[in-house]
C-alpha cells in the first residue's frame, strides 16, 4: 500500500507538472471561451447586416404592410414597371426584388409572386418574406369570404398537454429536457474523461517501456501496483485538470459577458421569436422546480459509483494496451475496439434512453458493463428502480476485477517484451504465462 | 563457506519454448558470482525469476536459508540489462524515488545518495533532468540506485555494457569494494574476459541449460590440457624439432619473441610426466627462453563444454 501510495503521487507530480499538460490546463478554457465569444460576435454581425429589399407590389394591397426592421430595409418601387425595377435594383446592389403581379378579384397570385436576387439567395430572408406573404394572402382571402378575423383569432387555441405519471408526480416535457441535460450531460463528460484520461494512462506506460525503467521498478514493486498507481495518479491529474477548467471557464465567462456586455439570455430568440418575459420567468422557475424534483443525491452518488467504475474498467484496458505495445503508432489496432462500445454507449444514450428510458435497448445496454456507466448515467435522471442499479453496479465491478486481472496479466509480460508489434494470439498466450 | 543463495531445479516454460531447464546453482556469501552463457541462453529469465518479476514454473530458491518470497526485494539490488530512467525527472528527485520503493525511508535515501553523489564527484547533477545526461552518466545513476539500500545480494545483468574503459573501471573497482564490504555479487555476462578477472565462481549456461559450475580455478584445473608453450634456440632446428616430436605429441604455436632461430611450438605432455620432466628434456637440447603452461581461458572451457554437449 506505501508503494503504491509513492507510485500515485510520482504520477500525479509528473503529469501535473508537465509541461505540455499546464498549457492544455491553463490554454483550453481560454480557447474555448474565446471560441464561444467568436460564435456570438459573428451570430451578432450577421445579424446586424442590413438587407435591402425593393418591392414592386402591382396589386397595391400588400406594400403597406412590409414595415422595415433593423434586419430589413423594404423599398417601395411601386412606380416603376417591372424591368426598370430590376435594373435600378441591380444597380443600387439591393440585395432582392419582390414582384408582386397585380390581380383580379379571387384570382390570388399564390404561385406567380416572384423575388429576383443576384447572389444566392438568404434563406432567413426568403422564408421572412414567404411568412409573410402567405400571412396576409390569408387574410386578404378570409376577408374577402366576409369572414370576421377577430373571431378567428379569439378561437385559436394552443395544446400543451398537463404530464402527470401514475403517482400523481407532475411532469413535462421541460422536466423531461432538464432530466435528458442532467443524464447526458453526466454521461458525457464520463465518455470524456476515459477518452482523455484512458488515452493519457497508456501514454504513461509505453513512455516507462521505451525509457526502459520500468524493469527496475517493478524489481522492487509488483506490477499490478505499478499498473494502479499510474491509473490513480492520473485519475487525480485528470480531476485537478477537470476542476481547474470548470472554475477557470467560469471566471472567463463571466468576466468576458460583463466586459462585453453581452446579454446571454437574449441570445438564442431573435426578437420575432422572443416570448414575453413573464413566460420564460416562468420557465426558469420551472425548471428550478424540476432540478429540485430529480432525485438529486442519488444521482450524485450513482455518477460518483459509475464514473470511478467506468474509468477505472477501461483505465484497465488502456494500461494494458500501452504494456502490450512499443510505441504509440502501434496502439490503433487495440484502441479501436474499445472505442466502439464506448461510441455506442454514447449513441444508445442519446437516441435509445432519451426516446424511451425505460425501453428494452436502454436497459440492456445499461446491464453490459463496457456501456452502462454511460448509458445508466444517462437513465437515472428519469428514475430507475434502485435493484436494477444495484444489478448494474454489481455486474459491473465483477467486470473490473475480472478485466483488472486479464489486464495486470497482460501488463506484466507486455511491459517487458520488446521490438515486437504483438497479435492478439500471442497477447492471447501471454495470459498463460 | 555458506551459500547465500540456492536454486534447486528452477524451469521456466514459455508456451512451448523452454527458457530455462532444472537450472540449479549455490552462491556462496561474499562471492562474485559469474553466469555466463551466450545471448538467449536463459540467463536474464533466470535473474527475472530471483527478483520475482517472472515466477518460475518449477524449483525452490532460497535466500540466506529461507524460501525466497516478497520481502526479500528489499535485500536484493538488481540492475537490469534494459535499464533506463525517467527522462524528463530530476536526477535527485527519481533516485529518492526509486530508493523508497525498496524501503527507504525519504531522509535516508537522501543522505546515501548524497554520500554517494561525493564520491563520484557528480553533486552538481541533482538538479538534472536524465535528458540531459549523457548515456554512460545515467548509467552511474542506475548504479547508484542498485546498491544504495545495501543489500545482500547485489544482481547485474551484463553490467559493463554501455560504459567507456575508465568508467566500467570505475564500476568494477566498487564491485569489488561491496563485495569486501559484505555484499555477495552475482552477474551475468556474454564476454568471458571480463568474467575472469572478477569472478570466484562462475556457471556456464548455453540453450536454456547449464553445463557446468564450480570454483573458476577449480575449472580451469578439471580443463587442464597439459600442454606447454615452449620457444628454444638451437644450432640446428629441424634436428630439434625432430627430436622433440619423436617423443611428445607437437602442436603449432604461435608467440612473439625477441630471440632469433627460435623453436616455437607447443608440447602435449602424457599423464604420467610433469612439467619439470619435460623441462629437464628440454634442456639438453637447446637454451629454453620460453616455457609456459597452456591454461585454457573461459572462452575456450565454453566453446569445448558447448561442442562435448551437442
Amino acid at each position: 500500500m506505501y508503494n503504491l501510495k509513492l507510485i500515485t503521487i510520482r504520477e500525479y507530480l509528473a503529469k501535473v507538472r508537465n509541461k505540455s499538460f499546464i498549457t492544455m490546463t491553463f490554454v483550453s478554457p481560454v480557447i474555448m471561451v474565446g471560441m464561444f465569444l467568436l460564435i456570438i460576435y459573428l451570430a451578432n454581425l450577421n445579424n446586424s447586416k442590413t438587407s435591402t429589399v425593393s418591392i414592386l407590389d402591382e396589386s397595391g394591397f400588400f406594400i403597406e404592410e412590409f414595415e422595415s426592421t433593423h434586419n430589413v430595409e423594404y423599398k417601395d418601387y411601386s412606380n416603376f414597371s417591372k424591368s426598370q425595377a430590376i435594373d435600378s435594383s441591380k444597380q443600387n446592389d439591393f440585395t432582392g426584388l419582390l414582384y408582386i403581379p397585380s390581380f383580379e378579384d379571387e384570382q390570388y397570385p399564390d404561385q406567380n409572386i416572384e423575388f429576383y436576387t443576384n447572389s444566392s439567395p438568404n434563406t432567413d430572408l426568403i422564408s421572412t418574406i414567404e411568412l409573410k406573404l402567405s400571412h396576409l394572402l390569408t387574410e386578404k382571402k378570409l376577408t374577402d369570404k366576409n369572414i370576421d378575423l377577430a373571431k378567428i383569432q379569439a378561437s385559436q387555441t394552443d395544446i400543451s398537454l398537463k404530464l402527470e405519471n401514475f403517482s400523481g408526480e407532475q411532469t413535462s416535457k421541460l422536466s423531461n429536457y432538464v432530466k435528458m441535460a442532467f443524464g447526458g450531460g453526466a454521461g458525457y463528460l464520463l465518455f470524456m474523461f476515459i477518452i482523455i484520461y484512458g488515452n493519457m494512462v497508456m501514454r504513461s506506460v509505453i513512455e516507462e517501456k521505451t525509457s526502459r525503467i520500468v524493469e527496475i521498478i517493478i524489481s522492487s514493486v509488483k506490477p499490478i501496483q505499478l499498473m494502479w498507481g499510474k491509473i490513480l495518479g492520473t485519475t487525480f491529474a485528470g480531476l485537478t485538470q477537470f476542476l481547474i477548467w470548470l472554475i477557470l471557464g467560469g471566471i472567463l465567462l463571466s468576466v468576458a459577458s460583463l466586459f462585453l456586455n453581452i446579454d446571454m439570455t437574449a441570445l438564442p430568440s431573435s426578437p420575432e421569436q422572443m416570448a414575453d418575459a413573464d413566460a420564460s420567468m416562468r420557465m426558469v422557475q420551472e425548471v428550478i422546480v424540476d432540478i429540485a424534483r430529480l432525485p438529486l443525491l442519488t444521482l450524485i452518488i450513482s455518477f460518483i459509483i459509475y464514473f470511478i467504475g467506468g474509468y477505472f474498467l477501461y483505465s484497465a484496458i488502456y494500461a494494458a494496451i500501452g504494456a502490450a505495445v512499443d510505441n504509440e503508432t502501434d496502439t490503433q489496432q487495440f484502441i479501436f475496439p474499445i472505442t466502439i462500445p464506448l461510441m455506442l454507449g454514447i449513441y444508445v444514450g442519446f437516441f435509445s434512453v432519451i426516446g424511451d428510458p425505460h425501453g428494452t435497448v436502454a436497459t440492456i445496454f445499461s446491464h453490459i458493463p463496457l456501456t452502462s456507466p454511460v448509458v445508466m448515467l444517462m437513465r437515472i435522471p428519469f428514475g430507475v428502480p434502485l435493484w436494477e442499479v444495484l444489478i448494474s453496479i454489481i455486474i459491473l465491478f465483477i467486470s473490473i476485477f475480472f478485466v483488472a486481472w486479464i489486464g495486470s496479466k497482460i501488463y506484466r509480460v507486455g511491459i517487458l517484451m520488446y521490438g515486437k508489434k504483438p497479435t492478439y494470439k500471442e497477447i492471447g498466450k501471454w495470459l498463460k504465462y | 563457506m555458506q551459500n547465500l543463495l540456492v536454486t534447486e531445479n528452477v524451469s521456466k516454460i514459455y508456451g512451448d519454448y523452454t527458457a530455462l531447464n532444472n537450472f540449479s546453482i549455490a552462491v556462496p556469501k561474499q562471492s562474485i558470482f559469474g553466469l555466463l552463457g551466450p545471448n538467449g541462453a536463459g540467463k536474464t529469465t533466470f535473474l527475472r525469476i530471483l527478483n520475482q518479476i517472472t515466477l518460475p514454473d518449477t524449483g525452490k530458491i532460497y535466500l540466506d536459508g529461507e524460501k525466497l518470497q516478497p520481502k526479500h526485494i528489499a535485500q536484493i539490488g538488481y540492475l537490469p540489462e534494459e535499464r533506463g530512467l525517467y527522462k524528463s525527472m530530476k536526477v535527485g528527485e527519481q533516485a529518492t524515488y526509486l530508493a523508497r520503493l525498496k524501503g527507504l525511508s525519504k531522509h535516508e535515501a537522501q543522505t546515501r545518495l548524497k554520500a554517494w553523489f561525493e564520491k563520484f564527484e557528480i553533486e552538481d547533477w541533482w538538479d538534472k533532468k536524465i535528458q540531459e545526461l549523457s548515456k554512460g552518466m545515467a548509467q552511474k545513476i542506475q548504479f547508484i540506485v542498485t546498491v544504495l539500500h545495501e543489500p545482500k545480494l547485489l544482481i547485474f545483468d551484463e553490467p559493463f555494457s554501455g560504459f567507456d574503459p575508465v568508467n566500467a573501471k570505475i564500476i568494477e573497482k566498487e564491485i569489488l569494494n561491496l563485495r569486501d564490504k559484505g555484499a555477495t555479487i552475482l552477474f551475468s555476462t556474454h564476454r568471458m574476459e571480463s568474467v575472469e578477472e572478477m569472478c570466484d565462481h562462475i556457471a556456464l549456461i548455453n540453450k536454456s541449460n547449464k553445463l557446468l559450475d564450480g570454483e573458476i580455478s577449480a575449472i580451469k584445473r578439471n580443463y587442464k590440457s597439459n600442454i606447454y608453450q615452449v620457444g628454444i634456440q638451437a644450432d640446428n632446428l629441424e634436428i630439434l624439432a625432430k627430436k622433440i616430436k619423436e617423443k611428445f605429441e607437437v602442436l603449432p604455436a604461435n608467440f612473439k619473441s625477441i630471440n632469433q632461430n627460435e623453436l616455437q611450438v607447443n608440447i602435449k605432455i602424457p599423464e604420467n610426466f610433469t612439467a619439470n620432466d619435460l623441462l629437464a628434456f628440454l634442456i639438453n637440447l637447446g637454451k629454453v627462453n620460453h616455457f609456459v603452461e597452456v591454461i585454457p581461458s573461459i572462452n575456450d572451457i565454453f566453446i569445448k563444454t558447448v561442442s562435448e554437449n551437442v
